[in-house]
């Protein structure tokens, strides 16, 4: 089957802080076989018709977690979305939801980077460890608990989907809650508590009404609404045995 | 970080949800519809005189509190969220309407079917 | 650097309208907006209360509104709302809860789903059969 080349016209969100006062949508006219991602229309217009477009990238590969984008209003990675399936029609190429825009396609994400710190990612021992006690131990089934919500790659489309982030940006977000959730759910860790200080506030679980398009937009599987809602009957509990039976040394 | 209060209404608002999956088609269809119209149930089934004998029993007062209570406040928070999401902001006042109203119902009812 | 910081002028875009952007969206509104006649309903019953605490003739002519086309086409749509809060409550059920295993294989969230509703289903008629 001859693979020939059609066209198709992107319209991509263009915003300059430098020189345009607000942002409006510009259209390219992009030759295309049907491999082509939206990522590589867009690799297109810079190399070929106008260098000043900005966007991010790596992988090309939907590992990398740089190439979100809103293609048609939904939060997609741009490497993993192909021209083909719009074409004939337009198709219309935004910045991720619910961030600022600093340039064109590019989002501020100070506020992702912060939030990601603040949740400690990282293992904390449940007692202090030395080098000749080996390595944890682990079944498969201690892995299944949290091995879904360890396959996140900081997309950020999650973000976009999120109405609550978009409404208040206090709000943690479902990819690092499920980050959150990951470790405490970890058998190898011993920071829950620390961690849920976090998750037991409005910023932290409670700030989540379980709409779920974090879980229906996410390219890994991740299931982040999960993550965040399966926590809600454990803070609860928590929330009212507290001064009965407190976990650990917690008030 | 400050802990939720939002437990209290969230348990309210789940135990609510779950007891109209679990009852409430079939109350609404009983009290709203088949009672009224004489469809398939006697049209004395909802009558003053047994209606007041089930709320002088203990189960009945139970029933007929949680039934009420229980609706309300899984619509007290499912509707705090909508004015939130709807872009109505407004904090303390929102809170004030959507909890306040079920909890003074709460007390109306719990006041009402102990004096039956 | 800092001229080069100078230059930002971050764009924050507005959020009204939000939910018209996707039909997910509209669909979780109409989700949530069934609980204004799961509170309708409700109000109806407590209206109930107070009138059987009132008096007999209070509590008749509670009755008697019930009897009335509207009333009852009003139910009729409140049903259908009800019927539709199993059917969503039990959807959204798997997102609440925790892994469950067995023989070594995830249970899949259509299962909780359907267990759920069907459970619901029989205990509505159970109910009904009870109140016959």
């Amino acid at each position: 089957m001859a693979d020939s080349t059609k066209t198709i016209e992107m319209e991509v969100l263009r915003y300059r802080p430098e020189q345009d006062k607000e942002p409006f949508y510009q259209t390219y006219s992009v030759p295309f076989t049907d491999d082509w991602s939206v990522l590589q229309g867009l690799q297109y217009i810079k190399d070929d018709l106008d260098s000043s477009l900005s966007f991010r990238w790596s992988c090309r590969m939907a590992i990398c977690g740089s190439c979100g984008v809103m293609i048609d209003g939904v939060p997609k990675l741009g490497c993993r979305t192909f021209l083909r399936h719009y074409h004939p029609n337009k198709v219309r190429v935004g910045p991720l939801e619910h961030f600022p825009i600093e340039r064109d396609l590019v989002v501020v994400v100070e506020d992702f980077i912060k939030k990601l710190e603040s949740i400690k990612p990282y293992i904390i021992p449940k007692e202090p460890r030395k080098l000749e006690q080996g390595e944890y131990l682990q079944t498969p089934a201690q892995l299944e608990k949290f091995r879904q919500f360890s396959t996140c790659i900081n997309c950020m489309l999650c973000y976009a989907a999120c109405p609550q982030y978009g409404l208040d940006s206090k709000f943690t977000g479902p990819g690092i809650l499920a980050l959150l959730h990951r470790y405490n759910a970890d058998s190898r860790d011993g920071g829950q508590e620390e961690r849920m200080n976090l998750g037991h506030s409005e910023e932290g679980v409670w700030g989540c009404t379980a709409v779920a398009y974090c879980s229906e937009v996410c390219p890994k599987g991740v299931d982040p609404a999960n993550a965040i809602n399966q926590n809600k009957m454990g803070s609860a509990i928590d929330y009212f045995l507290r001064f009965v039976a407190p976990r650990g040394a917690g008030k | 970080m400050k802990r939720s209060n939002a437990p209290l209404v969230w348990s309210l608002f789940g135990a609510g949800g779950m007891l109209a999956a679990l009852v409430g088609p079939a109350l609404v269809f009983v009290t709203g519809i088949a009672v009224p119209a004489g469809i398939l149930m006697s049209r004395d089934l909802l009558s003053y005189q047994r209606m007041t004998g089930f709320a002088h029993t203990w189960l009945g007062k139970i029933i007929i509190l949680a039934v009420i209570v229980l609706f309300l406040w899984h619509a007290a928070l499912r509707i705090f969220h909508m004015l939130h999401d709807f872009g109505f902001h407004a904090g303390a006042g929102a809170k004030l309407v959507c909890f306040g109203l079920p909890f003074l119902c709460t007390i109306a009812a719990a006041y009402r079917v102990l004096m039956i | 650097m800092s001229a080069q910081m100078d230059k930002r002028r971050p764009y924050i875009r507005s959020m009204n309208s939000w939910w018209k952007r996707d039909p997910y969206f509209i669909r979780y509104m109409g989700m949530e907006a069934t609980s204004v006649l799961v509170a309708l309903y409700a109000a109806i019953l407590l209206v109930g209360l107070l009138r059987l605490s009132q008096s007999e003739a209070a509590y008749n002519g509670w009755l008697d509104a019930l009897k009335s086309g509207p009333s009852i086409a009003l139910h009729a749509v409140i049903l259908v709302v009800f019927l539709y809060h199993l059917w969503s409550w039990f959807k959204v059920m798997p997102k609440t809860m925790p892994m469950i295993f067995v023989d070594g294989k995830k249970l899949p969230a259509e299962t909780i789903t359907y267990t759920g509703v069907t459970v619901a289903v029989v205990v509505n008629v159970i109910v009904l059969i009870i109140l016959v």
